[in-house]
């Protein structure tokens, strides 16, 4: 097997190889890249011995090091979450009014409260907090479970209508859906909420009937002149504010199938100084009460 | 002629050149995949992991349809940037009975291994069906036809095979599974024998429309379970190193 054709031009033995009187040159890998090649074989051995790497029957060798990719990854969210502490020194332990009246809290909430909105608020309540039909606007006073610091802190906790044991609740009844009240009903008193806040009726609507109906059965949550109320997150029905929509049609239906928005509950998956500063940073957005 | 050179042999015989490369590849695949099968460390000894009830499995099944296993990975990684978006890192224990597995290797989207109870119902379907409606930057696709009635029909079928495949499903769970599917979307109905069989499963209607049963149920389902087994309150870290 062995060739010793010498090709004149390059004084290079050939393969034997010959295709249409191309010959193959029998040029050996270049000595850098088979040296770098044998470094890397010397270098696992090193690796063997140094990090875990062969599986035995019962685990796989530990290595020198003990290195532990998931200690590491562990390790490394405790010091950042160290770090965070050091610098929002206090705020595990101050109450939101304390964040609120010190400079230097405030500041670390605020900015802290500012990066976990935008990966777990913003889904919903949109990148500038303004909110979308089906979820409120953070950047106005309108509140439906209360706009003070400890409510808007329970809200986030909890939830609305969420899976947490202690969630905030409240059905409005389905009042078409459920044949609690006839359609007429309905219509009459879409028609008197609405007037509630200024806002144009249909001539001949049945006012009178429709304030019937309000006071007998939306009354007790809503307020009597739909002031709304916190404590039952009912909204209030008097202002220019709405979440689904203000027109005849929308309102119809909101009576009919009632209305049970869902907020998850933060509780368990942030952590108590992050959903601190979510609540600070919430209420700071548009004006908290 | 000394060793090194011998690898003209190979060079020269392509048989043998095959047969070299499989002695090398088994090798390595001998190594680095046998162990697992034996190994009880692979897989990490956590409470609160179930089989998929039959209504997420017609929501995985569409997941995988759908093909957003492309765009979404479902594997948060041992890293702190990854724990501080999405929560504690996957473990093996929690795809254990996903066959095949939904980890992904890209993302286009965010990660969904723990996107379960994160966002409402509404949110879910409202975004499926066009996610500009409420991610005004995202460019996900729509999905709007999967408001369409579920055709599970072969749901016990695929219970079974995943039976086959090692997934401890029991005769009890593949007879049911039809029964069981539109328990899970009906709170007022008969749920008992269903928890029985699938503890802590959550029972609601998912798509907001009680009458009838569509993909979108199921496809919600699916994702409300992703991540929420485990709970990572009593879960043992220092116990489960690798």
């Amino acid at each position: 097997m062995a060739h010793h054709e010498v090709d004149h031009v390059s004084g290079v033995t050939t393969t034997g190889h010959e295709w249409d009187g191309i010959k193959e040159l029998n040029n050996p890998l270049p000595r850098w890249w088979l040296y770098v090649f044998y470094a890397t074989i010397v270098w696992s051995f090193g690796y063997f011995l140094v990090y875990p790497s062969w599986p035995t029957l019962t685990g796989y060798t530990k290595g020198l090091l003990g290195y532990s990719q998931r200690e590491a990854a562990l390790t490394a969210v405790a010091e950042g979450a160290a770090a965070r502490l050091q610098a929002g020194q206090g705020l595990a332990d101050a109450t939101l009014e304390t964040i609120q009246g010190d400079p230097k809290l405030l500041e670390f909430a605020m900015a802290n409260g500012k990066a976990a909105f935008g990966d777990n608020c913003a889904p919903c309540h949109g990148s500038g907090a303004t909110g979308s039909k089906g979820y409120p606007n953070l950047q106005d006073d309108d509140w439906l479970w209360g706009g003070s610091l400890d409510a808007i802190h329970q809200t986030i906790t909890v939830g609305i209508r969420s899976t947490h044991e202690e969630s905030r609740i409240s059905d409005m009844p389905a009042f078409g859906r459920d044949g609690l009240l006839e359609r007429d009903q309905i219509k009459a008193v879409a028609s008197y909420v609405r007037s509630l806040s200024g806002l144009p009726v249909p001539e001949g609507a049945d006012l009178a009937t429709g304030g019937t109906v309000y006071a007998e059965n939306c009354a007790s949550c809503h307020g009597e002149k739909g002031e709304g109320m916190a404590e039952m997150g009912a909204p209030n029905l008097a202002d220019a504010i709405w979440l689904y929509g203000s027109d005849e049609k929308t309102v119809v239906e909101t009576i009919t199938n009632a209305r049970r928005g869902v907020m998850p509950a933060w509780d368990g998956r942030l952590d108590p100084v992050t959903v601190k500063s979510l609540a600070v940073y919430v209420h700071a957005l548009g004006g908290g009460s | 002629m000394s060793l090194f050179d011998k690898h003209a042999i190979f060079e020269k015989n392509s048989i043998l050149l095959t047969v070299g490369i499989l002695v090398v590849v088994a090798i390595g695949g001998l190594v680095e995949i046998v162990p697992l099968f034996y190994l009880k460390s692979t897989i990490e000894t956590v409470e609160g992991i179930r089989p998929y009830t039959p209504l997420e499995l017609a929501g995985r099944n569409i997941y995988v349809r759908e093909g957003c296993y492309l765009c979404h990975s479902q594997m948060v990684r041992p890293m702190r940037d990854e724990i501080e978006r999405y929560g504690h890192f996957s473990l093996a224990a929690e795809s254990q009975y996903d066959k095949p597995f939904q980890w992904g290797s890209k993302r286009t989207g965010p990660d969904l291994a723990r996107v379960g109870g994160k966002y409402s119902d509404e949110w879910h379907v409202a975004h499926l069906i066009d996610p500009r409606q409420v991610v005004p930057a995202s460019i996900m696709p729509g999905y709007p036809f999967l408001t369409s009635e579920l055709k599970a029909d072969r749901i016990a079928d695929d219970l079974k095979v995943l039976q086959i495949e090692g997934v401890p499903y029991t005769t009890e769970h593949v007879e049911n599974a039809r029964l069981d599917l539109h328990a899970q979307l009906n709170p007022d109905g008969d749920v008992e024998a269903f928890l029985a069989r699938y503890p802590k499963a959550v029972v609601r209607d998912f798509d907001g429309d009680p009458s009838k049963v569509t993909e979108m149920d199921a496809l919600v389902a699916y994702l409300q379970h992703l991540g929420t087994f485990v709970d990572f309150k009593v879960y043992d870290d220092k116990a489960n190193l690798r």
